[in-house]
């Protein structure tokens, strides 16, 4: 039941139990314990809502930070992915297989932001070695929706 | 002037449903339950497939049977769905869309004018009747009922034999019911066939979607695969109703008369639509399950929603309709219909227009959003209480 919740959910956390316990065929209360537990053992880590702020008039840009470090005796990688998150500018860090080792998405109000973050917190910490920044211009989908295009049922409406 | 046309084909009825249709197209922010399709998009992987094989100029005529690899990767999917084995060389052709399948399946078995007999069961889907008519045969309507979950039972079936009886038509999971065979049911059916020697062509088109246990096909069943012609497509499993793509298989004997047919009067199914089809059999297990697994939801969340309204309706287990009983509000399929349409601006399919026996029956489709849904079962739930209320007085 777990992983069905679970579908159901990431595609929409405003779901209520009675209507989920419907769609699942469990009953109200195994529903609603599921979810606790599942909360309880940080599974569910938060509920979200995917908002488009290109469409408001806030200012908001997001960049993408390729980050390199070198992990120090004893440190690992963790210790200085939460030096790094702890910082509320910082949304997402990854750490990646490849060419460089943390992801990190940061959000801002201006370019100009963004980039003194970079410059002066992220770059300056001792473990890391460079950073290159790369801005968001425009997203055309995020978390499995499609942001740019409203769905139209273009079905004809009676058909046998 | 002559009069130029045949008389048979001016004696069938159009289909019943065009009153509807022109209603609903005219009305602003109606919400229609009355589509056969699916609301899925085609998964991007295939059509991208369809996409390519354009850029390649893959633009002419297939073999009239189809693409090798298209009836090499049918044959493989029926046997790893249904477990049975059809040689891709002679018993396996692409149709355009399951229709053309059931038109030249019958035409190529009946013998016009000699009185042969085609059972089919209604409610069913509205081609098999004229189809059979065209083709020079008897149409013979077995009435299936809600107290048998619409399943075709033996006696309903042996009440309808005669020495003329030929084929059977077996159009399971079930368009307007929902209504499947499961084993069961399916064995107590083989067995008239092989006593009675009849043949069977088996409309499987909604084969993917099965809620209880996996599809099984009657020409699975020992000594039926030569008796059977299965036919199945793209359309319903895939999201692919627009490519119009199908499959018949069938043994050699019937399929290559078919395929006479086919070739004379089609050529082959549309060379796009057949490599899109070969990605669609080959990566398509996870789109399928989760689209089946939508498909059930919603369908749970609708019987939910008919039992609080005290709609009576039977479990249906397959396909993407609910078939829910409005007989105890003492008006007619279509006036139920005709008036949900009006005061509520919900559309859905009277049951007559699957057959005579669908009176007091309407076909209420799942092949629609959860929001949508809910909208119109929030209409519909309210039509149900002015109704109740009108009785009640």
């Amino acid at each position: 039941m777990r992983e069905k919740i679970l579908a159901v959910l990431e595609k929409n956390s405003r779901i209520n139990i009675k209507d989920l316990a419907i769609l699942l065929g469990e009953s109200e209360t195994a529903v609603a314990n599921e979810i606790a537990n599942m909360e309880k053992e940080h599974i569910i880590c938060g509920y979200h809502t995917l908002i488009n702020w290109d469409n408001t008039s806030e200012e908001k840009v997001q960049a993408l930070i390729e980050v390199k470090v070198t992990p120090q005796r004893g440190m690992g990688f963790d210790k200085i992915a939460e030096r790094i998150y702890q910082y509320s500018e910082v949304d997402s860090v990854f750490l990646m297989s490849g060419g460089y080792d943390f992801t990190v998405i940061i959000e801002g109000k201006t370019m100009r932001q963004v980039a003194l973050f970079v410059s002066e917190k992220l770059s300056t910490l001792d473990s890391v070695l460079s950073t290159a920044t790369h801005f968001v211009l425009k997203k055309y989908k995020d978390h499995g929706t499609v942001i740019a295009e409203p769905i139209h049922d273009e079905r004809m409406p009676i058909s046998l | 002037m002559r009069n130029p046309l045949s008389d048979t084909i001016v004696q069938i009825p159009p289909s019943g449903i065009r009153k509807f249709f022109d209603i609903v197209s005219e009305m602003k922010d109606a919400i229609s339950l009355g589509v056969g399709e699916p609301d899925f998009d085609t998964p991007w992987h295939i059509r991208e497939e369809g996409i390519y094989s354009l850029e390649r100029g893959r633009t002419f005529y297939t073999s009239n049977a189809g693409l090798k690899e298209l009836k090499e990767e049918i044959s493989r999917y029926i046997k790893r769905r249904c477990n049975v084995l059809y040689d891709y060389a002679g018993e396996v052709m692409v149709t355009v869309g399951g229709s053309e399948a059931i038109d030249i399946a019958l035409r190529a078995m009946i013998n016009p004018g000699a009185g042969e007999e085609v059972l089919i069961p209604q409610p069913s889907y509205v081609s098999y009747v004229p189809c059979t008519i065209l083709a020079g045969g008897v149409p013979v309507v077995i009435e299936l009922e809600a107290k048998d979950e619409f399943r075709l039972t033996p006696e309903k079936l042996l009440e309808k034999l005669t020495p003329n009886t030929k084929i059977l038509i077996l159009p399971f999971p079930n368009n307007p019911t929902g209504a499947i065979m499961e084993k069961e049911d399916l064995e107590a059916i083989a067995k008239i066939i092989i006593e009675k020697d009849l043949f069977v062509i088996s409309d499987e088109i909604y084969s993917e979607l099965t809620y209880k246990g996996n599809h099984i096909t009657i020409a699975s069943l020992p000594g039926m695969k030569e008796r059977t012609v299965l036919i199945n497509g793209f359309s319903k499993a895939f999201a692919m109703t627009g490519w119009r793509l199908g499959y018949a298989c069938a043994p050699e004997l019937i399929l290559t008369q078919m395929l006479k047919i086919h070739q004379f009067a089609i050529m082959c199914a549309p060379t796009t639509s057949q490599y899109a089809g070969v990605d669609a059999l080959r990566n398509s297990d996870e789109d399928v399950k989760n689209m089946r697994e939508a498909y059930n939801q919603r369908r749970r969340y609708l019987m939910h929603a008919f039992r609080e309204m005290g709609l009576e309706c039977f479990e249906p287990y397959g396909a993407f309709y609910t078939f829910p009983c409005i007989k105890r509000f003492g008006m007619s399929s279509d006036e139920f219909a005709t008036r949900l349409l009006q005061e509520e601006k919900v559309a859905v399919v009277p049951g007559t227009a699957f057959g005579d026996c669908g009176e007091g029956y309407l076909r209420i489709s799942y092949a629609y959003s959860l929001e949508d849904l809910k909208k119109a079962l929030e209409r519909i739930k309210r039509f149900v209480v002015r109704l109740d209320g009108e009785t009640a007085l």
